[in-house]
C-alpha cells in the first residue's frame, strides 16, 4: 500500500518574487524604511531584568534564585544560563498561573517558598519579579513579611527581593536592583564604625565571562590585595567536575557579603550595570566608591590597575607588568592583520565601551556601535571615546535603542570586515558573509568563550588571537589557489 | 428555518446607579416574551444574578478557580446556575479590593464560558452588567472582540452619572472603529431630579442616540429587592413591572444603533446649566481663601 502526502508550500509567492524581495531587503531603500520603523523590536541584543536580577541571585553562597511569576519566564531565564554556561542553573519560580494573576500572587509565593526552603535547604533566597505580578501590582514587601510571620519560612532566613518589571529597562537594570537589595538586606547591621576592614570589594557587573572573574581574582592576589568579589559567579557557573553532585557551588560567602559594608574600597567595573546600586553604596558604604571603566585592552587595564595601586599603597607586581609587555608584544606582531579593519559591534554599553577602546589601540575601526537599549549619556560617553581618536574613531557611528535587524541593514549596505556580538548576531553574520568573533552574554553556539577571560592583559591578546585568526581563517577558506600560502 | 441569531448586550454606568436592578428586571422582562437569556455579571462584587437565583450570592467563576486552583478543571456545571424564567446566570467574580486584578478575573471568566460553551444557540440574549469603573482593558473585554455589539448606558439626571456616561460613550468610540460594537441607547432610571426626562432625552440627542426608556423611580423595587426578587416576579402586576416589561419591549425592538458622539467637557456642562443643575461658574471667587 502506498500513500503520498501532499506538501503544502511555505508560500503562495513565486520564487521570482521571493528572489526580488531577498534582494531588496538588502538595499538602501530598505535600511531607509527600517530605520523609520517605530513600532517593532527584530531580535535585540538585550535580555529582561530579572535575567539579570539571576545572575546576582546565583552569585551568593547557598542561594536559591527565587522568581515570583510564571514558570515560563523561569525557563527561559535557566536554559539562557545553561546555554551559555554549559553548567545547571538552580532557580526556582513560585509559578503563577491565571488564578494568580487575578487573585495575586501571594499564596503561591507561600507554596513557592516553603517548598523551596524544605526541598533544598539554601542559605538565602533572592525574591524577584517577572512581568506578571508587576503588572498587578503584587506587594512583594508585603507577601514575603506574611510568608514569615505564617511561618512559611524562618524568620532568619534571608530573603532580598527586588521589583524586576520585564518589560522596563533591559537585564543590566535587574542586575543593578537585586544587588543592590543583596547588599542592603546581608549588611544590615553589620556596620561597625572607625576602622575598615581593609579589604576591596569588586563588583564585576553583568559579565558571563567566569574566565574574567579569575583574572581580577589573580591580579588581586598578585597585588596582595585582600578581596571580596560581589555576586561571584565564577565557581557557580564554571564549577569542577569530581564526581560530587554540589547543588550550591561557589558564590559570595555570606558573611563576607555582610562584611563588604566596611571595606576599605568599592570598585565597579560596569557603570550602567550598576547606577543605582553604587549609588546606594556611596551612601552606606564608608569606605572609596569607584565607577572605573571595564578593563579591555592596554589603557584599561593600566587605568584599572594603577587605581587599585593607588588605593592600597601597592606597587604593581613585575609579572603584571612583564604581561602587559609581552600583551604590547603581541600586539605589535600582529597589528598589520587588524589595522584599518573596520568592526561593527552590538552588546551591553559597558561591553561596548572596553571593546571600542580596545580596538581604537589596534589601530582598527569601531564602524557601526549599536547598543539595542541604552540612553543619551551613553550615547555621549561612546562618542567622547571615538573622538579621542580622530584617525580611526571619527569613522564610527553610535546607534542606541536599535537592534539586529538595524545591524543587519548597516551591514549589508555599509559593509564591514567583522562583527563582534553574541550569539545573536549570527544570523546578521551569516547574511552579509562577515566573519564573527563572539563576546558577550549569551554565546551559545561555541563552547569555553565564557573561561576565556578578555579583560586585563591576558585578555587583550586573547581577543587579539581571536580575531586575527578568525580572519586569516576566512582568508585560507575563501581565497583562489593562487593566493593561498604558507605564511600569513 | 433561519438561524435565530443571539444578540450580545453589555450594561455600563456609573457605580450605583441601578445597573445590576435594571438589568434583571429588565432580564425578567424579556423572560416574559419568551426569550431565553444568558447573564454574566461582570462585577467582582457578584451582585448581578441575585433577583433572578433568589441567592445571596451565586458562586462565581473565578471563587471555582480560587478553590481549583486552576481554570482547566473548572467546569460550566460548576458555575452556570438557571432562576427565574429559565434564565441563566454566570458570574466572573473576582480578588478582593486591592490585590490582584479584578480586570483579568473578567477576561478569565469571559474566556472560559466561550470555551466550555456557554453560549448555545437557542439563545436570543446575552447580557453582560458591567462593573460602573472601567478602568481597565479587562472591564471593557465585553465590548472587544465584537463580543456585545449594543450598548445600554443606564443613566440618571445626576451630574456625575452624565459625565460617566459621556465618558463610556467616548470608549465606546475607541472600539467602535475597530469593530462592530454601537451604543443602543440611554436607559434613565429616575432619581426624580428636575426636568429629568427633558434632559436625558437632550444628552441622548447629542450622543447621538435615543432615550429608550424612562423607568420612574418606585419603591416597589426596593420591596422585591428584600426578597431577592425582580419586581416581574415578585409583583407582576404592579406598574413598575409593567415599566420594565416596556423596557424589555423597547430593547427586543430596537433597531437604533449608532457610534456615538462624545462631547466635550464645556458642552457637556453648557447643557446641565441650560437645565439649571449646574450654575455658571464664578470665576472672581476660584482660589480665594474665605479670610482674603
Amino acid at each position: 500500500m502506498s500513500t503520498t502526502t501532499a506538501v503544502k508550500p511555505m508560500t503562495e509567492h513565486s520564487a521570482e518574487e521571493i528572489e526580488r524581495v531577498k534582494n531588496w531587503i538588502n538595499s538602501e531603500e530598505y535600511k531607509e524604511k527600517n530605520f523609520a520603523r517605530e513600532a517593532l523590536v527584530v531580535n535585540p541584543a538585550h535580555a529582561c531584568q530579572p535575567l539579570g536580577a539571576q545572575m546576582v541571585a546565583h552569585g551568593f553562597e547557598g542561594s536559591l534564585p527565587f522568581i515570583h511569576g510564571s514558570q515560563g519566564c523561569a525557563s527561559y531565564f535557566r536554559s539562557t544560563f545553561s546555554r551559555h554556561f554549559r553548567e545547571p542553573a538552580c532557580a526556582t519560580s513560585d509559578a503563577m498561573t491565571e488564578d494568580g494573576a487575578v487573585f495575586g500572587g501571594q499564596n503561591n509565593l507561600f507554596e513557592g517558598l516553603e517548598n523551596a526552603y524544605a526541598l533544598y535547604k539554601p542559605k538565602v533566597i533572592p525574591v524577584f519579579t517577572t512581568c506578571m505580578p508587576e503588572v498587578i501590582g503584587d506587594d512583594l514587601t508585603a507577601f514575603i513579611r506574611n510568608a514569615k510571620i505564617k511561618g512559611h519560612i524562618p524568620e532568619e532566613l534571608p530573603t532580598p527581593y527586588a521589583n524586576t518589571p520585564s518589560f522596563n529597562g533591559t537585564h543590566i537594570h535587574g542586575y543593578d536592583s537585586m544587588l543592590k537589595a543583596m547588599l542592603e538586606y546581608l549588611t544590615e547591621g553589620h556596620k561597625k564604625e572607625g576602622a575598615d576592614n581593609g579589604k576591596l570589594n569588586l563588583i564585576p557587573g553583568f559579565d558571563g565571562n567566569t574566565g574574567n572573574l579569575r583574572e581580577y581574582k589573580r591580579y588581586f592576589d598578585a597585588m596582595g590585595i585582600d578581596y571580596t568579589v560581589l555576586a561571584d559567579i565564577s565557581d557557580v557557573f564554571d564549577s569542577v567536575c569530581d564526581g560530587t553532585y554540589r547543588m550550591y557551588s561557589g558564590g559570595t560567602p555570606l558573611d563576607a557579603a555582610a562584611d563588604s559594608i566596611n571595606a576599605k574600597a568599592t570598585i565597579s567595573l560596569m557603570k550602567y550595570s550598576t547606577l543605582n546600586c553604587m549609588k546606594w553604596l556611596e551612601q552606606n558604604y564608608s569606605g572609596k566608591n569607584n565607577i572605573l571603566p571595564l578593563p579591555m585592552g592596554i589603557r584599561k587595564t593600566d587605568e584599572f590597575l594603577m587605581a587599585l595601586s593607588e588605593m592600597f599603597d601597592k606597587p604593581i607586581p613585575a609579572e603584571l607588568k612583564a604581561e602587559r609587555g609581552r600583551a604590547v608584544d603581541a600586539m605589535t606582531d600582529a597589528h598589520q592583520y587588524i589595522h584599518g579593519k573596520k568592526f561593527a559591534v552590538a552588546g551591553d554599553p559597558d561591553y561596548l565601551l572596553g571593546i571600542v577602546s580596545f580596538l581604537l589601540e589596534m589601530g582598527a575601526v569601531p564602524y557601526h556601535i549599536l547598543c539595542s537599549r541604552s540612553n543619551k549619556k551613553f550615547k555621549k560617553e561612546m562618542e567622547a571615546l571615538l573622538a579621542t581618536s580622530p584617525l580611526y574613531g571619527a569613522q564610527g557611528t553610535v546607534y542606541v535603542n536599535k537592534d539586529l535587524w538595524h545591524m543587519r541593514s548597516l551591514c549589508m549596505t555599509d559593509p564591514v570586515d567583522g562583527i563582534i556580538g553574541d550569539t545573536h548576531c549570527k544570523w546578521v553574520a551569516r547574511d552579509a558573509k562577515i566573519p564573527l568573533f563572539r563576546i558577550g552574554f549569551p554565546i551559545m553556539d561555541r563552547v569555553n568563550l565564557h573561561r576565556t577571560p578578555v579583560i586585563g592583559y591576558n585578555g587583550a591578546v586573547s581577543l587579539l588571537t581571536g580575531i586575527v585568526n578568525k580572519f586569516l581563517d576566512t582568508v585560507d577558506e575563501t581565497c583562489e589557489d593562487q593566493w593561498f600560502e604558507m605564511m600569513r | 428555518m433561519a438561524e435565530k441569531k443571539m444578540r450580545q448586550i453589555a450594561i455600563y454606568g456609573k457605580g450605583g446607579i441601578g445597573k445590576s436592578t435594571t438589568t434583571q428586571n429588565t432580564v425578567a422582562g424579556l423572560a416574559q416574551l419568551g426569550k431565553k437569556v444568558l447573564i454574566i455579571g461582570c462585577d467582582p462584587k457578584a451582585d448581578s444574578t441575585r433577583l433572578i437565583l433568589h441567592a445571596k450570592a451565586q458562586e462565581t467563576v473565578m471563587d471555582k478557580v480560587r478553590e481549583l486552583g486552576t481554570v482547566e478543571d473548572l467546569e460550566l456545571d460548576d458555575v452556570l446556575r438557571v432562576g427565574y424564567g429559565g434564565i441563566k446566570c454566570v458570574e466572573s467574580g473576582g480578588p478582593e479590593p486591592g490585590v490582584g486584578c479584578a480586570g483579568r478575573g473578567v477576561i478569565t471568566a469571559i474566556n472560559f464560558c466561550e470555551e466550555e460553551g456557554a453560549y448555545t444557540p437557542d439563545l436570543d440574549f446575552v447580557f453582560y452588567d458591567v462593573l460602573g469603573d472601567v478602568v481597565c482593558g479587562g472591564f471593557a473585554m465585553p465590548i472587544r472582540e465584537n463580543k456585545a455589539q449594543e450598548i445600554y448606558i443606564v443613566v440618571s439626571g445626576e451630574m456625575m452619572a452624565m459625565y460617566a456616561a459621556n465618558n463610556i460613550a467616548k470608549g465606546i468610540v475607541k472600539y467602535a472603529s475597530s469593530g462592530s460594537v454601537r451604543l443602543a441607547g440611554l436607559i434613565c432610571n429616575s432619581r426624580n431630579t428636575d426636568r429629568e426626562a427633558d434632559l436625558i432625552e437632550a444628552l441622548a440627542k447629542r450622543l447621538g442616540t435615543q432615550m429608550i426608556h424612562f423607568v420612574p423611580r418606585d419603591n416597589q423595587v426596593q420591596r422585591a429587592e428584600l426578597r431577592r426578587m425582580t419586581v416581574i416576579e415578585y409583583s407582576p402586576e404592579h406598574p413598575q413591572a409593567q415599566e420594565y416589561r416596556e423596557l424589555a419591549r423597547k430593547i427586543d425592538e430596537n433597531k437604533m444603533f449608532v457610534v456615538p458622539t462624545p462631547i466635550e467637557i464645556e458642552e457637556l456642562e453648557e447643557l446641565l446649566m441650560e437645565f439649571g443643575i449646574m450654575e455658571a461658574d464664578d470665576e472672581t471667587i476660584v482660589g480665594v481663601a474665605e479670610s482674603a
